[in-house]
């Protein structure tokens, strides 16, 4: 396997109770990351791109759950691959938090109000090695070090109600990154951070990667922060995979409307806004999808053929994919017959 | 209305909340037809003494050969009415200080609530026999007692969301365009009382009659020759082991009524109140 | 957390002054005063109003009422009007029963209702959780008194079975004592285990969906780490609580109770006073059990302080 993780025709369905048949939130996703590589997935909230991420990790719960024929393939550091959805509890504890991390939106919540930044720090140590407390220690206050927490002794002996956000954000990762994990899992790690902060944390994130040689997983609704720390980017909107490709080529290349729709409501810095762009509409629901295109209601170039068939992904140039008929070779006089 | 007829739908589609709507509606269809369908008078001796139950006395008859059956009727009466009005008297009390001390705060919200954490420091059964001290036995003592003890639930729970409907944009819009601080309670902040309130008058209700059993049980509240399920029961201790069925007929009144209400308010709160299902 | 504890005593002063206030105020209320009681309605004018002079019932409420409470500060609580003895004294020795009554039936309701409660929270939706809630709804549906009856028939018809009369105290025969105390205080537990139960499911569900917990799984926790080191830890603090507000209900409970399995704690006193119009013996009993709730929802409230890191003593 060359990649560390292969996502396969991944669908998760939303239960609605015994008698009624389950709705798919999100459908035939075909993801490749690559190892070291820093993977972006983008889309607006209610896109599914959290619970797709969630579910690589095995913690979906009730009413979500991973749909049939769906497979996640991982490379583990010994070399062999294993199909997540087929571990056990057992094996999935194993594997979360040493070869898997995740860190999470809002950091204020993430932590357990409870017990101090060691003894949260120190958990992770404890479930997967077998260092002693002295060990443990060490290894904590070196993390806090790593993600460079001003006075990490006397952190380690606060709760997390003492701290600001963004230095709660630092000690998610460094919870998540203390057993080197060989892939992050970030979602949304700077949405609920002051905008100061956010560039701080992205800055430390990319730093990190270099030292432990992670892949992340980058879930966000922001193009800048997928600009700043992404390789490959999937753009994903009403659980279906639109467009993916390099970094560099979805952003001067943009093939899909929706993209394009995307890219031209980022608040660009500095630059004289005209006036703020919005794509029209909102997100179908999940459940009230229509046969054809997805965002053939909110899409400018929309045709008749647009509202019948529902568009393949299918690769446009080399390395890059998008869903949408304007880019499937055929014309806009063909379609329209 | 047509939040309360929503409302309804809304039960009636919850199993649960049926059976506790059929159930009261059954309850209070008991009570209020008490007189055409109780087979004798409640308080005439009509049979034999400790008469098991039989085809002319359902539920046998009691030591003074009373029908209990026709007691029991009476008795749903009793219940229900020291039930509804003592919550009636509980609920209007404590909506008005609650709508008051939640609105103004300061000094008045501080005075009100002292009286009421004042109140709320007995164990309420211990107050309410305490208050009937004054007041004397009887249905009326009864049921003023049971809803004065009634009165900080209702004051607490409207206060609360008096406090949080007030942080609501469109109030404290009204407030700041100068709409006059009465008709901001009555107009924008009452509605959002509603669905706190009615689920606490249903589970108040099965709680106050509770109390009243309880209190009757103590002989303290309802009083001879008035029938009260609690003082039937009281009655029959000294003779149950030889008739069980003056025991078993009150106690199972009681715990359905009890149980019906309590079905019934927790079916609303899920119904009016999503954020705290669980 | 010294100055914390003595702060919050201190606070207690305007509620405890309040609670005396209320109940001297009720007593001057009851209709036919206290000398008719005494000497019954057909006295004479003259012998009522030695005896109103006897019992300083002449002098304004307000000396009256500093009199009295006074003297509860001294710990005079004054004396029964049918038999002259002292109240405290008597207070206190029937306290040791409704203690015992009360803490042995808190026992009993949170080894039944927290361990069920946590199980259907965690199987939520499970066989175990339907099983747990219909259990909770009978429990707050069946009044004490109701299952005591219910039970002394059960036992007497079924194994002809009658529980223990006349109390022993615990340091004298335990064994008696626990025979004695056994059926009433299950009675007593089972019939708020209910409502515990209900808090135990619906404040572990409440933690459960907090992201904490979802952090906890992502650090590879097994379920059981996850339910007894975190979530419970934290479902603690709500069920802390209402186990303070559950104590009123056991004390309320108890007066029932003691009344009918004849065990002489102060429930049984308080109602032997107002059916004998011993005023002064009500008002003592009121007013300790009273105090009795408030310094105990005092405790559970510095317990939990005391647990939780977020509450700052200063």
């Amino acid at each position: 396997m060359e990649h560390l993780l292969e996502m396969r025709n991944l669908s998760i369905d939303l239960s609605r109770g015994k008698r009624r048949r389950p709705v798919k939130l999100v459908e035939g996703i075909d993801l490749n990351i690559d190892k070291k590589q820093n993977f972006g997935v983008v889309g607006e909230s209610g896109c599914g791109k959290s619970i797709t991420c969630s579910s690589i990790m095995g913690l979906l719960s009730f009413p979500l759950s991973v749909g049939r024929g769906s497979v996640i393939r991982f490379q583990r550091s010994d070399g062999s691959e294993t199909d997540l959805l087929k571990l056990s509890k057992k094996e999935l504890q194993k594997l979360r938090g040493k070869d898997i991390s995740m860190i999470f939106q809002e950091p204020m919540t993430a932590l357990d109000p409870m017990y101090t930044i060691e003894d949260q720090i120190v958990e992770s140590l404890r479930f997967h090695t077998d260092m002693n407390k002295a060990q443990m220690h060490e290894a904590a206050l070196d993390m806090l070090k790593k993600v460079k927490i001003p006075r990490p002794e006397q952190i380690l002996t606060d709760y997390p109600h003492h701290l600001s956000g963004g230095m709660l954000q630092r000690v998610m990762i460094a919870i998540a990154l203390i057993n080197n994990p060989r892939l992050l899992i970030a979602d949304e790690p700077t949405t609920a951070l002051d905008v100061t902060i956010q560039a701080q944390i992205l800055d430390l994130m990319n730093e990190l990667r270099e030292i432990y040689d992670t892949s992340v997983i980058m879930i966000t609704h922001d193009l800048g922060v997928i600009a700043e720390t992404c390789e490959q980017v999937a753009v994903l909107y009403a659980g279906q995979v639109v467009e993916e490709a390099g970094v560099d080529e979805i952003f001067h290349n943009t093939a899909h409307p929706y993209t394009v729709g995307l890219l031209r409501s980022v608040t660009s810095l500095g630059g004289a806004q005209k006036e703020l762009y919005a794509i029209r509409g909102t997100v179908p629901t999940a459940g009230n999808f229509s046969a054809g295109c997805r965002f053939a209601d909110r899409c400018e170039h929309c045709m008749s053929i647009c509202r019948e068939q529902a568009p393949k992904l299918v690769e446009v140039s080399h390395g890059h994919k998008c869903r949408c008929w304007l880019h499937t070779g055929i014309t806009r006089e063909e379609a329209a017959q | 209305m047509r939040h309360l007829l929503q409302t309804i739908r809304d039960l009636w589609k919850d199993p649960m909340g049926r059976v506790g709507i059929i159930g009261v509606l059954l309850l209070i269809l008991l009570a209020v037809i008490a007189p055409l369908a109780a087979p004798y008078d409640p308080e005439q001796m009509v049979a034999m003494p400790k008469l098991a139950p039989c085809a002319e006395h359902w539920f046998g008859t009691d030591n003074y050969g009373r029908d209990i059956f026709s007691r029991i009727l009476y008795g749903a009466r009793v219940s229900l009415e020291v039930g509804i009005i003592a919550v009636g008297i509980g609920a209007t009390a404590g909506y008005v200080l609650g709508l008051v001390a939640g609105y103004f705060e300061g000094p008045v919200d501080r005075v009100i609530m002292c009286v009421m954490d004042i109140l709320f420091a007995f164990p309420s059964i211990l107050l309410a026999i305490f208050i009937s001290a004054v007041l004397g036995r009887g249905i009326g003592p009864t049921m003023v007692a049971i809803g004065i003890v009634n009165i900080p639930v209702f004051a607490r729970t409207v206060r609360a969301a008096v406090i949080s409907a007030k942080g609501l944009e469109y109030v404290s819009n009204a407030r700041s365009v100068g709409v006059r601080t009465g008709a901001i309670l009555i107009r924008h902040i009452s509605p959002n009382v509603v669905a706190p309130f009615t689920v606490q008058a249903t589970l108040a209700l099965s709680s106050a009659i509770l109390t009243e059993a309880s209190m009757s049980f103590l002989g303290l509240g309802i009083q001879p020759p008035d029938p009260s399920w609690g003082s039937m029961l009281s009655e029959a201790r000294s003779y149950m082991e030889q008739a069980p069925w003056t025991a078993l007929f009150p106690i199972l009144f009681i715990v359905v009524t009890i149980l019906l209400f309590n079905i019934l308010g927790d079916s609303l709160r899920d119904v009016l109140d999503p954020k705290l299902k669980t | 957390m010294k100055t914390y504890v003595i702060r919050r005593l201190l606070q207690l002063i305007p509620v405890l002054f309040g609670i005396s206030v209320l109940i001297f105020a009720v007593m001057k209320m009851i209709p036919g005063d206290v000398i008719s009681g005494i000497l019954g309605v057909d006295a004479t004018p003259e012998l009522r109003e030695q005896l109103r002079e006897i019992y300083g019932l002449d002098r304004p409420y307000v000396v009256q009422y500093l009199d009295w409470i006074g003297g509860v500060l001294r710990g005079d609580f004054g004396e029964s009007i049918r038999t002259g003895e002292p109240i405290l004294p008597q207070i206190l020795t029937r306290f040791k029963v409704t203690a015992e009554l009360t803490i042995l039936a808190a026992i009993i309701s949170w080894i039944i209702a927290i361990p069920l409660g946590i199980l259907a929270a965690v199987k939520r939706n499970s066989m175990a959780d339907r099983f747990v809630r219909v259990f909770a709804l009978l429990g707050v549906s069946v009044p004490n008194f109701a299952l005591s009856i219910l039970l002394i028939l059960f036992l007497s018809l079924v194994f002809n079975y009658f529980s223990p009369l006349g109390y022993v105290g615990f340091f004298e025969d335990p064994i008696r004592n626990l025979q004695i105390m056994i059926l009433p205080a299950s009675i007593l537990g089972v019939s708020i285990a209910g409502s515990v139960m209900r808090m135990t499911r619906s404040s572990v569900l409440e933690v459960l969906r907090q992201d904490f917990v979802r952090t906890v799984r992502a650090k590879g926790a097994s379920e059981r780490v996850a339910i007894f080191r975190h979530v419970l830890r934290n479902a603690l603090i709500p069920i802390i609580t209402l186990v303070g507000m559950q104590i009123g209900s056991l004390l309320g409970g108890a007066v029932i109770v003691e009344q009918i399995f004849s065990l002489p704690g102060l429930g049984q006193m308080t109602l032997t006073g107002i059916n004998q119009r011993d005023y002064p013996v009500v008002q003592g009993c009121v007013l300790f059990i009273a105090f009795v709730y408030v310094l105990v929802n005092l405790v559970t409230d510095l317990l939990y302080s005391y647990i939780d890191p977020r509450i700052s003593y200063d």
